[in-house]
Order: structure tokens, then C-alpha cells, then sequence
């Protein structure tokens, strides 16, 4: 599940997206390589440190919305703070609250900087779009593409 | 994929039904290219999981539909709430927090849902029919409708739910679709005791199994020798819907679109036959709980999902009138409320320490005393499950004659 090409400890930079299908690559510390992503949900530019999880959460019950950090006591990454960074997430389980906590976590303005998915989650990034509607600024949306051999 | 929409889905889009019912359209259509859904379909009823409040953020979203005029088209319950409006119980949630939960349950309230304040709707009297398309919010109460009642929904996050009864309308994918909803692997349980069937603990703990090893895929449980009553069905896919994403099971025999194996296997070769053994059941019950070497109990939660009439005439049974000596949470819906009040349970089983708890439950709201490193015993596994990262009590399972008996000596009692 855990994708080793998106590394653990590195700044990385995704170009601002305009609409979703569109490709856009994201580039490690000023490396001119950089992976394609498909965008779900358009937003601006992120540059930030990468946070790749290694297993899959539950947002409600998993996540603090006060805080952004991994509460979930079973959890590899428990205590780790996901606001601000690019969170690569290898699926999401359980509640179908993630949309809720992940609203409040854009609300609150300690919401991750991009958010990557292997799949589209459309329970977790029903947050994002709301947040749209609101007129709050969220986090865009990317799913991994296969690599092309 | 291009989204196709129908002459009235796009007149909603265009804000002919106002401007709350053309946000609501809005999400549906965002969702629905998100989930890669050629088109919309039409659902007969919702329930909606999204007046919990998690914090101000969902207070102001459903308070901006309600300013923008938006209502609900089809039949809407509402499942818990952070408050017992009943009065019931009391939580500690601070006055801020306390005056969004109440306002966000209203908002739901005026945008025309019905305040049944319930995680077990279809005990009270929500019963979509077989085949129906639905758009159904809460994990537990999703996979039950689908997989006992046989109606189809896809598990509606927070928001979605309301904006598919709002519009009416869902994306048209998933288990809406007959294609999906066949079986892909067998759960074989054949090789377990047939006495264990009849043991009411023994359905959240296979529903745990069960969840860990399905992820989201559809399976079939082949092996139940009978129909295990709906208290287990609901047990066995609360739980399963806790430790897997699970939305559908089938069990042979038992739920109403698998009469037998072949049948919901679809014509296809099962990818995967699970046989599970003695040994695999006891290494799940021992996984229920969360701390070892317990000697003393803090406290007793039970009612997730929420309890029916049923289950809280046995508890009324179980305690045949003894003193509990330690707090003890039974949590029910107003559908039960109204007969445990007629029938004066309500009094019996306060009179001797239970505090029923309406509307809301104990882990989605403080209602336990704050106690680092307390202990809480159940038997739902969905609480098993949920109860750590959500009160920071530790975890110890049993069927409700084990935490009737503990309750009343306070220390772990097991059959």
C-alpha cells in the first residue's frame, strides 16, 4: 500500500491546478523530475513538507479536528500533525464523518496543504467541495497515476 | 466521464427550486464526477448523519442551506445529535460547543428533517423497500439497509446525505447499481459450533472479524444455520462497518438478496474463500479489547447502534432488579423512549443505576466523567472500536449478561 515513490521527509512543490482531469507534476527539493498527479479538485500552488501515511485512517475518530494530529491509538502515525502538509494517504476506513472533520480542519485553518489519494474518496473530499461552497479555502485534490513504462 | 443530467436535474443546477436547493445540486454533481458517475438516479428517502457536530464548521454549512431556503424533498431521518434534547441525559460539553450542537440540530430541523435522533432507524419504522434507491448516511445504518433490508444506497458521507434529500437525487454508481452488489468472496463460518449462533455476543465479534478482512468489498457469509434475529444482523454490521469500509454483506440464507451462495455469487467464481476457524474467532475476541489484566470496571456502555424495545427488556431481565454499582449508559432513540415510559421501564432502570441515554450516545459526546486510563466495558463492537480515541477509556468486551453482572460487582464478570 505505501508508495515508495512519493518520499517521506521532503519538501515538495505541486503547480496550482485549474480543472479536474488535468495533469500536473510534483517536483521534490527543486528536483526537475517529478510524478504526475491527476487532479480531483483544483486549487493553488503548494510548496510544503510531504507526509505519507503508512496505513489506512479513519478521519472521524482518527484525526483531532482541533488539532490536525493522528489520534487514533492503533495508528502507526498516531501523534503526527497533518496540517500544512502534502498527505499522501493510502486509503481512508470506517466513518463516514471524514467529510465533517476534514470541513473543520479547513474551517480551522489546519487542514493538510494538498491532499494525494490512490483512490478518489469522495466521503473525504466532500469536505473540500463544501468548504468551496462556503467560500473558505481549501486544500486541492490529486490522485496518483499509474507510472507509463 | 461527461456527467449527463436530465431536463429536471438541470433546472435544480439552474436555482428553479432556489438558490439552497441549487447548492445542494451543486455537491451532488461535484460528487458524482468525483466518483466518475455517468449520470444521476432518483432516491425515495435519506438519512442524514450530518447534524453531529464535529465543530462551528458543520453548524455553518447547514445553517447557510437553511438561510438559502433549502428543504428536504424525500422522507429524511436525522441520526444522533451531540445533545439528549430529551433531558434524559446531561453531557459536559462546554456552553460554545453546546450552543453549535443545538444549532446545528435545528437547522436540520427546519430544512424539514425528522427529528428521530437515531443510529437505528430502521427499528424505527424507516424501512426503504427492497430494490429502492436510497441515500442513506451513518456507516452502521447504511450497510443494514442495504444488506437487510435490501435497498440500495452508497455510504453518503457527512453533507452528501443531506444534499441527495435536498435534491432528491444521487450519484448513479456503486451499490446503486445491480452489478455491484453481488458477492465477490465467501466468508465461510461453517467450521464454527452451531450453539455459538444463538450467543448474543458472538455477532459483533464475527462482525469485527468480518469488517478486517472485507475492506470494502462484497461478500457472502456462508454457514449461519439460521436466521439470527435483526438485534444480530444490526451487531454484526455495525461492527463490520467499524473495523472495514463494508456497505454490503450478504449472508446465505439469511439476508434477502442471498437465498443461497451461487445465487449472490452472480454466475462468477468467488475470488477468495475464507475459512474461518475456531482459533480465528478467538483471536478476535481477544482483539475486542483494548487493555488487558483488568480487575476493576469504570464504567458500562451498550446501544451502539442504538438499543431496540427489545434488547432493553432483556437488560430489564438481566438486572432483575439489582443495585449497579458503577455508571452504566444504555442508549436508545425516542421510538424506544415512548414504551420504556408507558411500560414504566424508564423508572425500573433508572431506580437502580442506569442512565438511559436519548438522542445522542457516549462516544460521539462527553457524557462519561472525564477518567484517564478508566476502563469501560460493552458489548458493541462498534464502541470496542470507537471508545478509546473517542473518550480515552480503555476497552474491555461481553455479551450484556457479562456487563450486567460486572456492572453490578464492578469487576470483570464473565460467563
Amino acid at each position: 500500500m505505501h508508495d515508495a515513490s512519493v518520499s517521506q521527509h521532503s519538501f515538495v512543490h505541486i503547480d496550482a491546478s485549474e480543472k479536474a482531469g488535468d495533469t500536473v507534476r510534483m517536483r521534490c527539493d527543486g528536483s526537475l523530475e517529478g510524478m504526475a498527479l491527476e487532479v480531483l479538485i483544483p486549487g493553488p500552488a503548494a510548496s510544503a513538507m510531504s507526509l505519507v501515511l503508512t496505513a489506512p485512517i479513519s478521519f472521524w475518530g482518527g484525526v483531532d479536528p482541533k488539532t490536525s494530529m493522528i489520534a487514533d491509538v492503533r495508528h502507526p502515525q498516531h501523534g503526527v500533525a497533518i496540517a500544512g502538509t502534502i498527505l499522501t494517504l493510502p486509503g481512508t476506513i470506517g466513518s463516514s464523518s471524514a467529510s465533517a472533520v476534514l470541513l473543520e480542519l479547513i474551517h480551522r485553518g489546519i487542514a493538510p496543504a494538498a491532499i494525494i489519494l490512490h483512490e478518489p474518496d469522495a466521503i473525504l473530499l466532500l469536505g473540500v467541495l463544501v468548504a468551496r461552497e462556503m467560500g473558505w479555502s481549501g486544500p486541492a485534490a490529486f490522485r496518483v497515476t499509474p507510472p507509463i513504462d | 466521464m461527461l456527467l449527463e443530467l436530465g431536463l429536471e436535474e438541470q433546472a435544480l443546477l439552474a436555482g428553479r427550486s432556489g438558490a439552497g436547493a441549487a447548492m445542494a445540486m451543486r455537491l451532488v454533481c461535484d460528487s458524482a464526477r468525483l466518483l466518475n458517475a455517468p449520470s444521476l438516479v432518483k432516491v425515495a428517502s435519506a438519512h442524514i448523519d450530518g447534524a453531529l457536530y464535529h465543530g462551528d464548521s458543520g453548524t455553518l454549512f447547514a445553517e447557510r442551506l437553511q438561510e438559502l431556503g433549502a428543504k428536504v424533498t424525500i422522507r429524511s431521518t436525522l441520526n444522533v445529535g451531540a445533545l439528549d434534547l430529551t433531558g434524559c441525559s446531561t453531557n459536559r460539553l462546554p456552553p460554545h460547543e453546546r450552543d453549535m450542537a443545538k444549532r446545528l440540530m435545528k437547522a436540520y430541523m427546519a430544512i424539514g428533517c425528522e427529528p428521530s435522533w437515531t443510529c437505528s432507524p430502521y427499528q424505527a419504522g424507516h424501512r426503504p423497500t427492497l430494490g429502492s434507491d436510497v441515500a442513506w448516511g451513518e456507516s452502521n445504518a447504511v450497510v443494514f439497509c442495504n444488506s437487510v433490508l435490501g435497498a440500495r444506497t452508497n455510504r453518503y458521507g457527512d453533507y452528501l446525505d443531506i444534499a441527495c434529500a435536498i435534491t432528491g437525487f444521487a450519484p448513479k454508481t456503486g451499490l446503486h447499481l445491480p452489478e455491484n452488489r453481488v458477492a465477490t468472496f465467501i466468508f465461510d463460518v461453517s467450521a464454527l459450533p452451531q450453539a455459538d449462533f444463538s450467543d448474543e455476543s458472538f455477532w459483533p465479534i464475527l462482525g469485527s472479524l468480518y469488517g478486517k478482512r472485507a475492506g470494502t468489498a462484497v461478500g457472502v457469509v456462508k454457514g449461519v444455520p439460521r436466521h439470527p434475529g435483526e438485534d444480530a444482523l444490526k451487531a454484526f454490521g455495525a461492527a463490520s462497518a467499524s473495523t472495514g469500509g463494508v456497505g454490503l454483506f450478504h449472508i446465505a440464507g439469511v439476508t434477502p438478496e442471498a437465498p443461497d451462495v451461487e445465487t449472490i455469487l452472480g454466475g462468477n467464481a468467488p475470488r477468495e474463500v475464507m475459512h474461518i476457524s475456531v482459533a480465528d474467532f478467538a483471536d478476535q475476541k481477544r482483539r475486542m479489547a483494548t487493555v488487558q489484566g483488568v480487575t476493576q470496571i469504570d464504567a458500562v456502555a451498550i446501544g451502539s447502534p442504538h438499543l431496540s424495545l427489545e434488547e432493553c427488556l432483556r437488560l430489564d431481565g438481566l438486572i432483575s432488579g439489582r443495585k449497579l454499582s458503577i455508571p452504566f449508559y444504555a442508549c436508545t432513540g425516542r421510538h424506544v423512549l415512548k414504551d420504556l415510559e408507558s411500560t414504566g421501564l424508564r423508572d425500573a432502570l433508572e431506580a437502580v443505576g442506569v442512565t438511559v441515554v436519548i438522542d445522542t450516545c457516549v462516544v460521539v459526546t462527553p457524557i462519561m466523567k472525564e477518567l484517564p486510563g478508566g476502563v469501560l466495558m460493552t458489548n458493541s463492537g462498534k464502541f470496542a472500536q470507537y471508545a478509546p480515541g473517542n473518550t480515552g477509556y480503555g476497552v474491555v468486551f461481553g455479551s450484556m449478561a457479562e456487563c450486567v453482572e460486572s456492572a453490578v460487582s464492578g469487576r470483570p464478570s464473565y460467563a
